[in-house]
């Protein structure tokens, strides 16, 4: 299966969990599943550790992990039921995978420092990967997790960021003036990259660890990817698919 | 009790490897651990946030990890990322604050911690433990690193009087024996009862127990305490702590769950009544929970009775 085809599976099979389960948070889960799905099935070792530090992409996360095979279709139909594992935000303590509960913003990145720390005082060579929303760079304890990964030397981390523009309430660029978040990064002195978060051969970048601090890699994505109506739109932050959206989603999706 | 909390650090390093993380603190106290520890001392900077979820992703992966920093900085502060990194992860991270309750003083009201273990032991699997006095730490030290769990530390000034011995930390201890029922006390503030309750006779003073550990001690209330309370009506407690979610309040509802309902003398920190600040003496003072009032007040209760 070529990788647009394991995108175009998992986006169906996306579409259809929030849509059985009737939650929204769809734009931020198809902005990010092109790079989730890659460094699932391209990148993460054995010894890799991944922070989904955008906890409200745990659908993404979730479809991710059922494309390698470590859930199952009746996994994904728990998803936001009750009794579940499967919460609209990763918990913690039953997966391996899911290394850490997130949800609340400005936790992964910190969480992930010490991950990287620790795998280097163990002379572990595995690598921590986290991903991080746009949005989410506006909480104060990622400046602090930034400053002490780059003093810390953590080469064996690497921050990607889907910058899909659109946060809770506004456009990143609306709200906080996030447009040139890049610029601000680089004056701390680590690796970056700035990718198509969509395309495949660019997300390949993820694979170069960094020298002397983390490598944190902004991927250009389109909130809602795939589906028109959904695009760009704030709404689809928040909004449940009803059936009718649901047939377009999937029409679309399906369409070579 | 810095002191001896770095003696203990460093005796528990040379037995295994473990990362300690200070935000930048612990001058004219910490070198010594630093010196050890090498890279495995981290001064994480002035980021009490990033430090505490740093520490968790540390324990995550299967490093030991203790954080450090004033205590109203470690707990207030980072407290999402220990609710939320720590906690509800499950992950055995070791908090330090160091000058609890009004130990800071005169430095001001924002570094005082008159609610530091009311708020945490609301959260999941959270274990609180007060030495009472710099003896109690190592043993502290020791258990906390010993337990699955998350634990807070809570250090304080020693005040044990020189020529007085006490049992070894516990989560229950009788500092000293009296026929007038029972006082409960946490933290330091003991050893300055110890030393005034000396000069009363047996027979007409209370019993002294520490409580040291939480929320162990509030499950696991001794017979003999228990019995005491009971039969004399009466349960004073001494903390350095406001009144909601202390260790009176909790006290009084476990022995409630068994049928004893005493009346409470609670002497606790009142936190600032005049809108005036100064020494720990001051506040204790203010808060009419120094080992004078102490007494007074339970002279007073005890004739009511």
């Amino acid at each position: 299966m070529s990788f647009k085809q394991l995108c175009q599976q998992a986006r169906l099979r996306l579409l259809r969990m929030h849509y059985d389960s009737k939650v929204g948070h769809l734009g931020g889960n198809l902005s990010c599943l092109d790079a989730l799905l890659y460094l699932h099935h391209h990148v993460l070792q054995k010894e890799d550790t991944f922070v989904l530090a955008k906890g409200h992409a745990a659908g993404a996360l979730y479809i991710a992990l059922w494309s390698i095979g470590r859930l199952t279709d009746g996994d994904l139909a728990q998803f936001h039921r009750d009794a579940t594992l499967l919460a609209g935000h990763p918990v913690a303590g039953w997966l391996p995978e899911i290394a850490v509960a997130t949800g609340s913003l400005g936790h992964g990145f910190p969480v992930s420092t010490g991950m990287a720390l620790a795998k280097r005082l163990q002379c572990n060579t595995g690598r921590v990967f986290c991903l991080m929303s746009d949005g989410e760079w506006q909480e104060g304890s990622n400046w602090e997790a930034l400053i002490f990964s780059r003093h810390q030397q953590l080469n064996n981390l690497t921050i990607l960021i889907d910058v899909n523009g659109l946060q809770g309430f506004g456009t990143t660029t609306e709200v906080a003036s996030m447009g040139d978040l890049h610029k601000r990064l680089s004056a701390f002195d680590v690796k970056i990259s700035v990718i198509d978060g969509h395309d495949p051969e660019q997300l390949a970048v993820m694979h170069e660890p960094a020298e002397q601090g983390p490598h944190v890699v902004f991927m250009n994505t389109i909130k809602g990817k795939g589906v028109s109506f959904m695009e760009n739109r704030l709404e689809w932050h928040y909004l449940p698919l009803n059936s009718a959206q649901y047939e377009q989603a999937r029409q679309e999706v399906e369409a070579p | 009790m810095r002191n001896a909390a770095c003696s203990a650090w460093r005796n528990l390093f040379n037995e295994h490897k473990f990362a300690f993380l200070t935000g930048d603190l612990g001058f004219m106290a910490l070198e010594p651990l630093r010196d050890l520890m090498g890279p495995w001392f981290i001064n994480a900077g002035v980021a009490e946030q990033n430090m505490v979820s740093a520490a968790a992703g540390m324990c995550k992966m299967g490093t030991e990890a203790w954080v450090y920093s004033i205590a109203p900085f470690i707990y207030a502060r980072p407290f999402e990322q220990i609710r939320n990194d720590v906690c509800l992860n499950r992950l055995p991270v070791k908090i330090v604050g160091n000058g609890g309750g009004y130990a800071y003083g005169s430095m001001g009201s924002s570094h005082h911690a008159i609610e530091d273990y009311g708020v945490l032991l609301g959260l999941q699997g959270m274990q609180v433990f007060v030495p009472a006095f710099a003896e109690d730490v190592e043993p502290a030290v020791c258990q906390m690193s010993a337990s699955g769990q998350p634990g807070y530390l809570r250090l304080g000034r020693c005040e044990k009087p020189t020529d007085m011995a006490v049992p070894p930390f516990s989560a229950w201890r009788c500092l000293s024996e009296g026929d007038q029922g029972v006082m409960v006390v946490v933290g330091p503030v003991a050893g300055s009862l110890m030393q005034r309750m000396r000069d009363l006779p047996q027979d007409n003073r209370p019993a002294l127990w520490a409580l040291g550990v939480m929320p162990e001690g509030f499950t696991n209330v001794p017979d003999q305490l228990l019995q005491t309370i009971k039969n004399n009506g009466l349960l004073t407690v001494v903390e350095e702590h406001v009144a909601h979610g202390s260790a009176g309040h909790a006290l009084l509802s476990t022995l409630a769950q068994q049928g004893v309902t005493p009346k409470l003398l609670h002497c606790c920190a009142q936190g600032y009544p005049s809108g005036t600040y100064g020494s720990q003496v001051f506040h204790r003072l203010e808060s009419q929970m120094d080992a004078d009032n102490v007494l007074r007040r339970w002279q007073q209760e005890s004739m009511c009775l």
